[in-house]
């Protein structure tokens, strides 16, 4: 299962990139491979203000809808419109052009709570 | 997934990598490399389903076709050996018990093949309306079922087995015939929409030809394939799935299956209510439906008119890799059955725009 060092992650399967008060959001790996091939792809609006917590885009899959939930509070300034056409670069490409959105933090986000990749790794063992 | 039933190619799914899931009480795989993957092998090649949930009951006696035809909607007495005929059983007010294949091996003995879940429901209710000079046996536990669908389905069991599957004509089977050395019970059956056949045999000897099979078949792209792909497949083909298409709630008419329900036979179980039911117009009846706004229906989700008002809902949907769209059956307001009629989805609490299209969505070209 690949898991990159550099980003963040959560108990939800989500990945997060943090640059200065933006952070990049996807799903991991194992996530997708738990999901199945995705043939659909519903994301928020850019400017739409989201809660840590909230369901802020749905995955369907052939078989049933996931919602992903928000690992930061904030705004959408970004959106992947590439998964319009093709959401399934989700499985193929989870970490890189499989991402969902781009979040402006909202003040005072607090990231501390987020896995780094061993934690995560570690959590993933014990899902087993 | 340790309190699951297992079927007799448990072990099989591990190794292939299955993702196994609790269906209705079965550990069995919804897919191994990929539904998109399955559902594309099965149509253009090849794919082998293990279905040994499946329930089989036998009915014998001097009493047994006429019996059973007092069970069922299709008109059983038409039937010969050797054939298969697709039928459904029904509660006195018209809803369905189960639908089912009925083998007939001779007129006095025939075998039911029943949905796994309601294996338990029918052997109860087969039992209590039991004719004079019938016998029931329950032999789901002593039977194993896989399915081998698609286009080059007949290609690669034929290089298994010295029968002629060319004389097995469409639902018809052919008893003791070996395949990979194993006895089989093999008919020209299944649930993708796809040619294809069904083969029973005993469960010890499940493994080593649900693995001659999938050897066989790999120079032929010959994919194992999981629920998941199973499901999709038999939607796009239009064919019904207990519990969404048909119902407690929902009768053989109302689900479109008005070609299994006779009435020019003796009487039988919801014969009254049904015919009734045609002869009064069905307030609501089975269409298909293509989105037309981006999403995906599924089952349960509110059908609308163009003032919002809920006129039906989804029973099944999906995306539809055949296709190539995101389809859904609905049961809607006989008012809104045409096709072309836009009607709305409402997938969370937005109303999707849909038209309402022809079923199947998918059809094969030739049939054998």
């Amino acid at each position: 299962m690949n898991i990159p060092q550099d980003l963040k992650y959560t108990k939800e399967h989500e990945w997060i990139r943090v640059e200065g008060n933006r952070v990049t959001v996807g799903i991991t790996d194992y996530a997708q491979d738990q999901l199945g091939d995705i043939v659909f792809v519903e994301l928020p609006a850019v400017g739409d203000e989201v809660e840590s917590g909230d369901g802020f885009a749905v995955l369907e899959s052939v078989k049933a809808a996931a919602d992903v939930y928000a690992p930061v509070s904030g705004t959408v300034v970004e959106v992947n419109e590439d998964l319009e056409d093709d959401p399934a670069l989700v499985n193929t490409d989870p970490y890189g052009q499989g991402w969902l959105a781009v979040f402006e933090l909202a003040e005072g986000e607090d990231l501390s709570e987020l896995m780094t990749a061993e934690e995560y790794q570690q959590f993933l063992a014990e899902q087993e | 997934m340790e309190d699951l039933k297992k079927t007799p190619l448990y072990q099989e799914h591990l190794e292939l990598n299955g993702k196994m899931v609790d269906f209705g009480g079965w550990a069995l795989p919804v897919q191994y490399s990929g539904i998109l993957e399955e559902v594309e092998a099965v149509r253009k090649r090849a794919g082998i389903f293990d279905v040994s949930h499946m329930g089989e009951i036998m009915v014998r006696g001097e009493g047994a076709m006429d019996w059973l035809n007092s069970m069922v909607t299709n008109d059983v007495t038409r039937l010969a050996d050797g054939q298969v005929m697709y039928a459904l059983m029904c509660y006195p007010d018209g809803g369905v018990v189960d639908d089912l294949l009925i083998y007939r091996f001779s007129g006095r003995e025939f075998l039911l093949v029943v949905n796994a879940a309601n294996t338990d429901k029918d052997w109860q209710w087969l039992n209590e309306h039991k004719g004079e000079g019938v016998e029931l046996e329950n032999i789901s536990a002593q039977v194993a079922q896989l399915a081998v669908q698609g286009p080059l389905a007949q290609k690669v069991i034929q290089g298994l087995t010295d029968e002629n599957l060319d004389a097995i004509r469409f639902f018809c089977f052919a008893r003791d015939v070996k395949v990979a050395g194993v006895n089989c019970l093999i008919s020209r059956t299944g649930y993708t929409g796809e040619d294809g056949f069904e083969l029973y045999c005993a469960p010890a000897e499940a493994g080593k030809l649900w693995r001659e099979l999938l050897a066989a078949g790999r120079a032929d792209g010959l994919l194992p394939c999981g629920l998941g792909a199973r499901d999709t497949l038999r939607f796009e083909a239009g064919l019904p799935l207990y519990g969404h298409e048909i119902s407690r709630d929902i009768s053989p008419l109302e689900g479109g299956l008005g070609f299994f329900v006779k009435f020019k036979k003796a009487d039988y179980l919801g014969k009254e209510a049904l015919l009734a039911q045609k002869e009064g117009g069905l307030k609501r009846r089975l269409v298909g439906l293509t989105m037309v706004d981006k999403g995906v229906p599924r089952a349960q989700y509110p059908v609308l008119d163009a003032e919002g008002n809920q006129v039906g809902f989804v029973t099944s949907g999906s995306f539809s890799p055949t296709v190539n769209a995101n389809v859904a059956n609905a049961l809607v307001d006989s008012a809104y059955t045409e096709a072309g009629t836009a009607l709305w989805v409402e997938v969370r609490k937005r109303r999707l725009e849909a038209r309402v299209t022809k079923l199947p969505f998918y059809k094969r070209e030739a049939k054998k």
